[in-house]
């Protein structure tokens, strides 16, 4: 049975890693590539590489970055963040990325899927959506998920569903999730709109925003039938180990790999 | 020990590459029939499309070189496709080392998605009702897999995974072994496979 994934998120600036760890007393915990290694070591079923860099420098130096993990690191990963157009896209694939991510520059340009996914096939083609949810205007009513460009900082016109199916239909590979409502509160992932996605599209979902505990993980998977859970400070802090969290799901009857 | 790897226009052959510098070995990537055949070990790997592929190795006559090669012979994901004797991709006749059909996946239910991508379990390691020496101390582990087109089980078959039923995770014939995973992107456990590859 294809196992759920669990997979931590690294975000990086000018080559290094932004969020601290204060774990296994890393030598260099700011080298993203060394970070990769014991999380890979650890367990993890895949990585993600965000970059977080403005600068022309700063992206030249992740490119550089991308090429030691894919020299370094046997298993998959995604990098994410800047990519704009199809000339990325093919610089981060052949500095040996396995997939990449797209986001504001999906939902200015929706053909932009299409282009990456005829050129280089589906399964490279991650699309990010951070949404968050309204609050109801009415008691007993649900509130409307929306759309949000530049890291979420600028809503748009599309609500989350939609946008989704969209995506869906254009031949993405998967879907990256986030949810602004709970990212960085702790208390558990987005499982109804988890839920809700899972029931109508056809291509994987990997939930975002929210770990705060292995519950956690456990209710993503079983109630939010996520495909996949991404997390960055519970790994990054030491607040969850992997091995122990995958013991933990293997207990809680969730096919994992170990 | 010379280890060649194929070169042709199919992606994600550098991972394999690195996977062998990894372990020390430092690979030939080339699509010359004399170094491919003085090799002591050939890897066959990629990622693509069977009919883009297929032409470009007609081209280059390595249809008729892969499948005269007498050293150990390991195909990766399309190789294993490649290796077969028709793929339902792009209706294209391949190399026919193996005799098997391979098809495209088609959904049961819902949740059967496309491509069969991630972590699934190879069970069942062995050919002919031996242990296969490509899985030699493993049966049973996680190893990582993308694809949309399966080979289905047959006597060639020696290992099997389960997505939406049971098809060839590897196979074996002669000196030729393939696998539809990637070992190469597979941790410790490919890592062994690989090994075990080139210790045959």
């Amino acid at each position: 049975m294809l196992a759920k994934r669990i997979i931590p998120c690294l975000d990086v600036k000018d080559g290094q890693t932004v969020k601290g760890t204060n774990f296994l007393q890393l030598r260099q915990a700011g080298d993203p590539v060394e970070l990769g290694k014991i999380y890979s070591q650890q367990g993890a079923d895949e990585l993600v590489f965000l970059d977080i860099t403005a600068s022309h420098e700063g992206r030249k130096t992740f490119t550089d970055m991308v090429q030691k993990v894919a020299a370094e690191i046997d298993i998959p990963f995604t990098v994410g963040g800047g990519i704009s157009e199809l000339r990325d896209v093919d610089r981060m694939l052949s500095a040996g990325a396995d997939k990449i991510s797209i986001n504001s520059a999906a939902l200015r340009r929706p053909e932009l899927i299409d282009e990456i996914v005829s050129h280089f096939g589906s399964q490279v083609c991650v699309v990010a959506i951070d949404a968050q949810q309204s609050l109801p205007e009415k008691e007993g009513e649900e509130g409307t998920w929306t759309c949000y460009l530049n890291g979420g900082r600028i809503p748009t016109d599309r609500n989350l569903f939609d946008w989704a199916k969209e995506v869906n239909d254009r031949g993405a590979g998967e879907i990256l999730f986030t949810s602004m409502n709970h990212d960085g509160v702790k208390q558990g992932f987005a499982n109804e709109a988890l839920a809700r996605l899972a029931s109508f599209l056809t291509i994987p979902v990997i939930a975002s925003g929210g770990a705060g505990k292995m519950e956690d993980f456990r209710d993503v998977f079983a109630q939010g039938h996520a495909d996949a859970a991404l997390a960055a400070s519970v790994f990054h802090f030491g607040q969850i180990s992997i091995p122990e969290l995958k013991t933990y799901l293997r207990k809680e009857k969730i096919n994992v790999r170990i | 020990m010379k280890v060649a790897v194929v070169k042709y226009n199919a992606g994600n052959i550098f991972s394999v590459v690195h996977a062998l510098k990894r372990m020390g070995v430092e690979p030939l990537l080339t699509d010359s029939e004399v170094e491919l055949r003085s090799a002591d070990r050939v890897i066959f790997p990629g990622q693509g499309e069977a009919s883009n592929a297929m032409n470009y190795l007609r081209e280059r006559g390595l249809d008729r070189v892969i499948p005269s090669l007498t050293q150990p012979v390991l195909g990766i994901c399309i190789g294993q496709q490649l290796m077969c004797r028709h793929s339902e991709e792009g209706d294209t006749d391949c190399l026919g080392i193996f005799d098997a059909e391979v098809k495209r996946f088609q959904p049961v239910k819902h949740e059967d998605k496309i491509p069969h991508m991630g972590w699934n379990s190879i069970q069942n390691c062995q050919i002919q009702n031996s242990k296969s020496s490509l899985f030699k101390g493993l049966d049973g582990e996680f190893v990582y897999f993308v694809h949309s087109f399966y080979v289905p089980v047959c006597k060639e078959t020696a290992a099997v995974t389960n997505y939406i039923h049971p098809f060839s995770a590897a196979m074996q014939k002669d000196n030729f072994f393939a696998t539809q995973f990637h070992p190469e992107k597979s941790g410790e456990v490919g890592q062994q496979i690989l090994r075990n590859f080139l210790e045959l």
